[in-house]
């Protein structure tokens, strides 16, 4: 311990940025093209789908066949590097409460991992307190972003359809792909009790729109990230547009430790630990953006304790941490024998669904106060890990080419029921609006320190009955329109009080939010609505630590008009030389 | 490799194939476009992370199952996917060397099915003295008959049931995730190519058509030339 010493960087930089995914990136992006120094540090490696992703790799060339591992969760041809755990960075839970923390460690951070689906808040979704009185309004409302929303929509690139819905705006759109023959059976069935399905939105390019990316091909495989930037991902269209400016300088593999702050309480910069050589080093700059994911955010703030700020930075109000919210999650799924022996042809379309459903009802006549949107899949999938699993409880219940089969068995015949039952699966999820309650929430744990000796969140998050409610009405929902396909359901079909409906640990559908959040009230509150921190005007968080709420909506289009709102009041600010 | 240019090179590239996927026949397009694609060089890690480089070496340097192991589901796993009119069978696929792999890389599955290879060996034992690999295909049948239906299996099989399907499982999806049997069962992706929605006489065939809206407002290409 004799030469501990931490380097610091001489270069003075304009603005220090933690985090490099869809609120880093962009920041890194607006600041940048406007002239300022940037410092962008990112906790993981560099990636490059142009070289790195598995984009059109065969099942076969992945020894494991595309099964997940702890590196990547969702299954070795991932774009996303860790997940669910990371060696050396362990995190704890209060006993008796779950959350499931995903952490990405890449260039463009989450981005890397989802699905596309870029959706806007709706006008409710800022105002949700003053519909049911629960959670908190937002300072802001869609008047306030929607010309961010238009913004990003131009740079960015998402097809959908204008449908005029009150809660689910309009936006600038490329054009949607058709939707595939299960998307055509889905929206009859579910027409016919009521539900809408309209075109998916996803930041996917069905038409080209600049020269550095390129058009979609049809390849189904998103999820891999894209080989000529046709779908967005944080690292190839804002960051390194941005490093081509010339004002950005990246630090991979920089975990960062704590916000460093003057005797005056304003941030000067970012002390961060290399991975690499495990040593100490300090970066300065006019202003620090956090955009870390809400939960490393949070943590950061909180382990930045000082004479100035004794309880963690920018957390005067005893806020950080609080109210950490996910969506909701539950899903059914199962086979449609109308489906089966279908004919082949390539259906692969973009990565993802190209129909969803967006919520459609009124929660007044409801037992849970917020909405959920549905998400699509199955069909003629690529073959992966996992395929033909389970058939012996499901070859005994069909047909076979007309012949009642036994469950299980084995040799030609089975082999004939696999060919036959291909391409038949359906499925769909909720992806629902949870309360952020001020008793969920994300500390530092008093005995756990992570590999680089940095004390790690420990997480108490329960679930109440509204959240439960809707995911038995997100249940009996997915049962119907499966039973008016005339599907087989093969997962979901016995959930019940005893599983909360099937609804997932929170956390587990990587949404998470609420940690830092925004408002008018500094004791109520992290940001004002500039993102800006109540107690130390220099600093910012533009992730999802902001969110007051997060509407049945992925956040991901929110966090990046919200990153460059806040962008471009920093550039405002520092030309009026108020930071 | 210096990143700049790598990039610059992929930058070319997409101008081109988006060039060829409007500009050219639909026989010509996806071979051509795929020929650009192929461009961009990957990685030296090819994206893989030096962990899961060192997680690989370790899983592959060693051996879990023995030779008789090996055997016996090679055995095992053409009865439950023979060659036929079609395709071949899981060990021409080299399913076995599939199942070895896994079970180290998940392993979870080792104690299910070492247990189950020397539950199987006992039963042969026991009924005609001698494991399970070296008995004739009547002999083989008769006791994989016994496992292989879940819902008629005598009580007492239920170990020999639940191996079966354990194996029925690890050698469908090596099987189906092989060149193979991705062939076999006919998945046409996994290339560049132009999604003008469901051909048309499938969508006769089941009584569904695009409605107005979405043949104006979605992609088309040429569908309705």
């Amino acid at each position: 311990m004799a030469d501990f010493q931490i380097k610091e960087e001489p270069k003075q930089y304009d603005a220090v940025i933690v985090g490099s995914g869809a609120g880093g990136g962009m920041a890194a992006y607006v600041l940048a093209n406007a002239g300022l120094k940037v410092c962008l540090l990112e906790a993981g490696a560099m990636f490059d789908p142009a070289t790195d992703s598995a984009q059109l790799k065969n099942p076969w060339d992945s020894p494991r066949r595309g099964a997940s591992t702890k590196f990547r969760p969702f299954g070795d041809f991932d774009g996303c590097y860790w997940g669910w755990e990371i060696d050396g960075e362990p995190y704890t839970q209060a006993e008796g409460t779950s959350w499931d923390w995903w952490r990405a460690r890449m260039l463009g951070g989450r981005t890397n991992h989802w699905g596309r689906i870029s959706l806007r808040f709706g006008p409710k979704d800022f105002k949700h307190r003053s519909i049911d009185g629960l959670g908190e309004d937002w300072p802001i409302g869609y008047e306030d972003v929607k010309p961010y929303y238009d913004k990003v929509d131009r740079l960015i690139g998402v097809f959908g359809t204008n449908e005029g819905l009150e809660n689910e705006p309009d936006g600038v759109f490329l054009p949607p792909p058709l939707p595939r023959l299960h998307e055509l059976k889905i929206k009859k069935a579910a027409n016919g009790i009521g539900i809408p399905v309209i075109p998916s939105r996803l930041s996917i390019l069905t038409k080209k729109i600049n020269d550095e990316r390129g058009q979609c091909f049809y390849c189904a495989q998103c999820g891999r990230s894209c080989k000529v930037y046709a779908d967005f991902t944080s690292g190839s269209c804002l960051v390194k547009p941005a490093v081509e400016t010339g004002n950005v300088d990246v630090v991979p593999n920089a975990m960062a430790r704590e916000v460093v702050t003057n005797s005056e309480g304003l941030a000067t910069g970012v002390s961060y630990v290399n991975k690499d050589d495990m040593l100490d080093y300090q970066v300065n700059g006019r202003v620090v953006i956090l955009a870390a994911s809400a939960c490393e955010s949070a943590r950061l703030l909180l382990n930045s304790v000082s004479r100035r700020h004794p309880n963690g930075l920018a957390n005067s109000s005893d806020v950080v941490g609080k109210y950490l919210h996910d969506s909701t999650g539950a899903s059914v799924s199962g086979v449609l024998p109308e489906l089966m022996g279908r004919k082949r042809y390539n259906e692969d379309g973009v990565g993802g669904m190209h129909v969803y459903t967006p919520w459609w009802l009124d929660n007044k006549k409801l037992d849970f106060p917020r909405g959920y949107h549905i998400e699509y899949w199955g069909g003629m999938q690529q073959p992966a890990y996992g395929f033909g699993w389970g058939v012996e409880n499901l070859n005994g219940k069909l047909q076979v080419n007309g012949k009642t089969k036994e469950a299980g068995g084995y040799g030609k015949s089975l082999k004939e029921d696999y060919r036959f039952m291909y391409g038949a699966s359906v499925g769909m999820a909720g992806r629902g609006e949870a309360i952020a309650f001020e008793s969920n929430y994300c500390e530092i744990d008093p005995n756990v320190v992570d590999k680089y000796g940095i004390p790690v969140l420990r997480f108490n998050v329960k679930y109440s009955d509204y959240e439960i409610n809707q995911a038995k009405h997100m249940n009996q929902t997915f049962k119907e329109i499966l039973h008016e396909m005339g599907a087989i359901i093969t997962s979901g079909g016995d959930a019940g009080p005893h599983n909360n409906w099937g609804l997932q640990n929170p956390g587990k559908i990587i949404h998470e939010a609420g940690t830092v959040r925004m408002g008018n009230d500094p004791k109520k509150s992290a940001l004002n609505k500039w993102s800006q921190a109540h107690d130390c005007k220099n600093l910012f968080c533009v992730d999802g630590g902001q969110f007051v709420s997060q509407g049945d909506k992925n956040i991901t289009w929110t966090i990046m008009a919200l990153s460059m709102r806040a962008s471009e009041y920093i550039v405002d600010q520092m030309k009026k030389q108020n930071i | 490799m210096d990143r700049r240019e790598s990039l610059k090179a992929i930058v070319l590239s997409t101008v081109s194939s988006a060039l060829l996927l409007e500009g050219c026949d639909s026989s010509t397009t996806e071979q051509e476009v795929a020929q650009v694609l192929e461009t961009p060089e990957s990685s030296p890690a090819d994206g893989r992370m030096p962990e899961e480089i060192a997680r690989l070496e370790e899983v592959t340097s060693r051996k879990f199952f023995t030779d008789e192991e090996v055997a016996t589901i090679t055995v095992l796993s053409d009865i439950i996917i023979p060659a036929d009119e079609v395709s071949g069978s899981a060990s021409e696929a080299g399913v076995p060397d599939f199942i070895e792999f896994i079970v180290k890389d998940k392993p979870e599955f080792q104690t299910p099915m070492r247990s189950g290879l020397k539950w199987l060996d006992i039963q042969s034992l026991n009924q005609y003295e001698k494991p399970f690999r070296d008995l004739n295909e009547g002999q083989r049948l008769e006791i994989v008959d016994a496992i292989a239906y879940p819902e008629r299996a005598a009580p007492e099989m239920k170990k020999g049931v639940a191996f079966f399907s354990l194996m029925r499982n690890l050698t469908a999806t090596g099987f189906f995730t092989s060149e193979m049997g991705v062939e076999d069962i006919g998945y046409l992706g996994n290339r560049p190519n132009q999604w003008k929605g469901v051909p048309e006489e499938v969508l006769r065939q089941h009584n569904l058509a695009y409605t107005e809206k979405e043949l104006r407002e979605c992609v088309t290409f040429d569908r309705n030339v």
